[in-house]
């Protein structure tokens, strides 16, 4: 398992690195933890010629309070959000989707941006980040840009970041005092999940104000189940089995798994 | 006897070994760097199964840091064929084995050319400049396809049949014709099963390192198998035997998988004597994935015969066994090493025994934990529970009806073995003590009646096995080229401290804490002033090796002979030392005594005067040390009852196993932490088997599940406390009365989980699911689609692999 040759580029600044990918081209790579780049470099599934290494970039680690949403640096690992109180006060969501994150070892390595940008549809973040109306920040050439998940998640494995362009922070609007929970279904630990479904709901006066529902690996990207979502506004918190079921309208097993793992999240969700 | 103050053997001590292991202060095969060494990389064919056109090495050779790039066409010449030691009849057929292919590739992931460089990264970086020009050929992967003979992996053996393997209980008069019990029964029972297609997982990749300096081969490997390594190299290579050293330094982990006469050992030896230089190989896990030899693969279909008060009177199994596309050093007997345990701990009247071994176009299979007999053991309890099913019996209380009593040993089986010892009611006792299994039953009650979303299930699983392989006239009767015995020696240094060499080779099992354990007893020295040698031809020059569960059966039991070789001459010298009569000399706690006085020589002063050898009586030769060699009467025969209860989340098809107890006869215990290990082990693995692992080819013969992200090995994390407990009936066979442990796990587990889950959802209409007992294939047998039941399990996770299904 050795990865073809290529150089290795490590930049002080954003601005630098973006720069180095200009430079270097569609052939070169950014690394971020590398928990996912590195095992398909290995397997020379991908080769590219340039890897510019963002680990550096401290500017880019760390959760801010940004007044009504939470900005997370692109760097900042697993390991950091899982125990951010910023992240367990306003996006407690993150907090307990991250804790099923692959193992320890990659929790340390593996980064909360990385994982966005790596795209895959059984990656764990991409549900919750949809689902949450998260908001990528993006650095290139031309200056930054914003781009909602609703549009940054374009298909399998594939995100609306340019060949040059960085992702630098997320922003995750608060949700301050919902109820969260993450169903996950996977074969043994430290497995992808089968499907999961990312649950958050804001329970007042009994009711359900507003519910927000991700479907983790039952497509080419992240879904949200916005069916579902709406249909338990303003319902009390009995209307959830009914309302899951709207999570698929399929006979298959993934559809199955939708539909009980969504009741089961938003169940936990309310209950936790 | 003799002991110290306070016994060894029975004592949990740590193991010697781990220190150094976890602080990585040892060297494994792959951290060995000679000077001027060279790295061989191989090319692997993608394809199952085609004649190769043409291999076009040009550009590889012409990359840099690239010494040769070689292929089947130049080494033709030199390579031989890879050995089998097992033909099990007389006309089997098999293949010719060439480590490098030279016209032909029969599965993907065969060897087709090597690029030897100055590093592993040039090395590497040079297989892709290999041009080969594959004929790709039709592709053999079904077994009762591959009997149709329609298309042939090998054309010029005429059929894809290997061979037919058979016993039968009337010919052999150990027991009553099974067809006519058949003919006779009250009770037929039909069910075939499919042994899934596993790989054997060892933590430490395969390394082979070969130096051919000094007019000599010193070959390090990553083996379970130095010994056999050593002889079998010279016999396919050429070289003189006792021109090759082979050491198996510290190797991490084997199953089976390192016990194997490797393509790239043989490889390496080659290359290493063309260039000159030194070679090193070392896999990554997707290339041992794909090329180190699978486990299992078998399709059993299973006749058994009853009358209708639960008594068993008749077994009949038909085998295909998969072989792969190579009969590889002991493929062929495999299947047959389970041929003696289908009937388990039963008393049945009539067994036959048909075995057909059928090549496919896939990695070749061999020898994983257990090597047969998890297979049997599978197929036994499973139809056991089938059987109880049938009659509403309890399965336990049908088992014992039908089971070997305490009081009936030895007892010999229909299949012709001898069981020395046993108590099978002790072990189920203790076991259904352990697991309340009445509460359980009523909690499955209270379930089914509420129709709770979350069923329970509790299975069964009262295994034997055969372990200590193996007394060498009967492997001589079942046509396997060795023998079984094993050999050790004792050395006693002058200060007093005590060298042992053992003919074993462990791998992980712990055998320089456990035989320094036994030495320190035996010998009345301190454990830590015992030092175990192993797996270097050149200090340990005779030996057999690990696996089968034989290390210390058979190789403790040596020890145990040097030892008393030892003490008997130092008893003799000691005498002359204390000038009296031999028989008046006392033995104990290392120091020996004149019977009825004071006088006392220690074993170290015996040892010093015999090193010294200034004053010996008449005739002795200087020096304590001394060898012996064992060879088995009979196996042992460690036993147990596992009861498993699991969870089936019967929204989802999920089974969590809620509780597992394991009790274990294995004989003696020498280090019960060690033996805790093994079982925890061994657990996990067959409990893999029930519910996680599975090897899976499409259909161009692909192995699909080539990475651990999609073949699926459990962690402690998805893995219950296990409830371990002993019953102990030494065995017979051997002084120190030990049976093995290396295996016991692997064997019982497995169909006490399936058992299990299907008790869990047999009262909603399933009557079978496969192996592994995937989410999705529980969930589709309680759907009612018993054949969807059945499609490939794994997959799953695979993110890499964009082909990868994420069922």
């Amino acid at each position: 398992m050795i990865p073809a040759e290529f150089r290795y580029l490590c930049p002080s600044t954003v601005d630098e690195a973006v720069r180095m990918l200009v430079e270097e081209g569609e052939d070169a790579k950014v690394i971020a933890g590398g928990q996912s780049l590195v095992p398909v470099l290995r397997m020379r599934l991908a080769a590219p010629t340039a890897l510019i290494d963002i680990g550096g970039l401290t500017e880019l680690t760390g959760v801010r309070d940004d007044g009504d949403s939470l900005l997370i640096g692109a760097m900042t690992t697993h390991y950091e959000v899982q125990r951010d109180h910023l992240i367990h006060d306003h996006a407690l969501l993150l907090k307990l989707v991250t804790d099923t994150v692959a193992d320890p070892q990659v929790r340390h390595r593996g980064t909360f941006g990385g994982s966005l940008c790596h795209a895959d549809p059984a990656g764990d973040l991409l549900a919750p980040a949809l689902a949450l109306d998260a908001v990528m920040i993006i650095a290139g050439p031309g200056g930054r840009r914003e781009v909602p998940a609703s549009e940054f998640f374009v298909g399998y494995f594939e995100t609306a970041l340019a060949p040059d362009e960085i992702l630098i922070d997320v922003r995750v609007p608060k949700y301050t005092g919902w109820g969260a929970h993450y169903e996950k279904l996977n074969r043994v630990a430290q497995a992808w999940s089968i499907v999961a479904v990312a649950a958050a709901v804001q329970i007042s006066g009994g009711t359900i104000a507003a519910a927000r529902v991700g479907l983790t690996n039952v497509g080419s990207g992240p879904v949200r189940a916005v069916d579902v979502e709406s249909a338990l506004v303003g319902q009390p918190v009995s209307a959830i089995s009914d309302a899951a079921l709207l999570a698929s309208s399929g006979d298959g097993y993934k559809d199955n798994l939708a539909r009980v793992l969504t009741d089961r999240a938003l169940t936990a969700a309310v209950a936790g | 006897m003799t002991a110290t103050a306070e016994p060894e053997v029975g004592k949990a001590r740590l193991r010697k070994e781990d220190a150094r292991l976890i602080t990585g202060q040892t060297k494994w095969t792959d951290n060995l760097q000679l000077t001027g060494m060279l790295h061989m990389a191989v090319l692997r064919s993608p394809v199952a199964h085609a004649r190769i056109r043409s291999i076009d090495c040009s550009r590889a050779t012409a990359m840099p840091g690239v010494a040769i790039v070689l292929t089947g066409e130049d080494l033709a010449a030199e390579q031989g064929s890879l050995p089998c030691a097992w033909p099990i009849t007389e006309d089997m057929l098999a293949p010719a084995a060439p480590a490098l292919a030279v016209d032909q590739v029969n599965f993907a992931g065969e060897a087709v050319a090597l690029v030897i460089a100055d590093n592993a990264y040039r090395a590497a970086d040079a297989l892709a400049a290999i041009d080969v020009d594959y004929d790709e050929l039709p592709v053999v992967l079904d077994l009762e396809e591959a009997l149709q003979d329609n298309d042939l992996v090998h054309p010029d053996l005429g059929t894809n049949k290997s061979a037919t393997w058979i016993f039968d209980s009337a010919e052999a008069g150990s027991g009553t014709n099974v067809e006519d019990e058949i003919a006779s029964a009250e009770v037929v029972l039909e069910r075939t099963f499919r042994q899934q297609r596993l790989i054997p997982s060892f933590m430490e990749p395969r390394s082979v390192v070969v130096d051919p300096s000094a007019d000599m081969f010193t070959i390090w490997s990553a083996t379970q198998i130095p010994h056999i390594l050593r002889w079998m190299l010279a016999a396919v290579s050429g070289i003189a035997e006792h021109r090759i050293r082979v050491i198996a330094p510290d190797v991490g982990g084997g199953f089976g998988g390192k016990l194997q006469v490797t393509p790239e050992e043989l490889l390496c030896l080659l290359v290493a004597r063309r260039m000159g230089r030194p070679v090193k190989w070392t896999e990554s896990r997707t290339e041992s994935m794909l090329s180190g030899h699978h486990g299992r693969d078998q399709i059993q279909k299973i006749t058994l015969s009853a009358r209708r008060d639960g008594m068993v009177t008749g077994l009949k199994v038909e085998l295909l066994a998969d072989m792969g596309a190579y009969l590889r050093l002991v493929t062929p007997g495999i299947p047959i090493l389970g041929a003696f345990m289908f009937n388990a701990i039963y008393k049945f009247a009539a067994y036959r025994f048909v075995c057909t071994n059928v090549f496919t176009n896939k990695v070749p299979t061999d020898a994983y934990r257990g090597a047969g007999r998890p297979e049997a053991t599978f197929a036994i309890e499973r139809m056991m529970d089938e059987l109880a099913v049938e009659l509403g019996r309890d399965p336990m209380e049908l088992r014992q009806q039908n089971w070997i009593k305490h009081d009936e040993f030895p007892f010999s089986t229909v299949a012709g073995l001898t069981y020395d010892s046993g108590n099978y009611e002790a072990a189920t006792d203790r076991a259904m003590e352990l697991f309340d299994y009445s509460a359980l039953r009523e909690e499955q009650a209270r379930r089914r009646s509420s129709r709770d979303p979350v069923q329970v299930g509790i299975g069964i699983s009262t295994y034997t096995e055969m372990c200590g392989l193996a007394p060498s006239r009967v492997l001589g009767a079942l046509r396997y080229a060795a023998g079984g015995w094993e050999s050790a020696s004792i050395r006693m240094l002058p200060t007093g401290k005590v060298e042992v060499i053992t003919g074993t080779s462990p791998h992980g099992q712990g055998h320089e804490t456990v035989w320094s354990q036994i030495v320190a007893d035996r010998l009345g020295v301190p454990f830590e002033d015992v030092e175990v040698l192993h797996g270097d031809t050149a200090s340990s020059h005779r030996g057999m090796d690990s696996y089968g569960s034989r290390s210390l059966a058979v190789g403790g039991t040596a020890l145990v002979h040097a030892a008393d070789k030892v003490l008997a001459k130092a008893r003799r010298l000691a005498a002359h030392m204390m000038e009296c009569d031999e028989a008046d000399v006392e033995f104990a706690t290392g120091s020996f005594s004149v019977r009825g006085t004071s006088t006392v020589r220690s074993l170290g002063d015996v040892v010093l005067a015999a090193h010294v050898a200034h004053d010996l009586p008449e005739g002795m030769e200087p020096g304590l040390d001394a060898d012996a060699t064992f060879d088995p009467d009979n196996f042992s025969f460690p036993h147990g009852t596992h009861l498993c209860a699991t969870e089936v989340d019967t929204q989802t098809g999920m089974v969590r196993i809620r509780s597992y107890v394991a009790v274990d006869d294995v004989g003696t215990v020498v280090n019960p932490l060690i033996v805790d290990g093994q079982v925890h082990g061994g657990l996990a693995q067959g409990i893999a088997q029930a519910l996680y692992e599975e090897a899976i080819h499409d259909e161009t013969g692909t192995l699909t599940t080539a990475t651990f992200a999609d073949y699926l090995v459990p962690s402690a994390a998805d893995l219950p406390a296990f409830m371990t407990a002993r019953t102990a009936t030494p065995a017979t066979s051997n002084p120190l009365g030990v049976k093995g442990v290396g295996e016991a796990g692997t064997i019982a587990s497995t169909p006490a989980v399936v058992n299990s889950v299907l008790d869990a959802v047999r009262h909603l209409g399933v009557r079978d699911i496969e192996m592994p007992l995937s989410p999705e294939r529980v969930w589709t047998a309680l759907r009612g689609g018993a054949a969807e039941a059945s499609t490939p399990a794994a997959g799953g996770l695979g993110s890499i692999d964009s082909q990868g299904g994420q069922s």
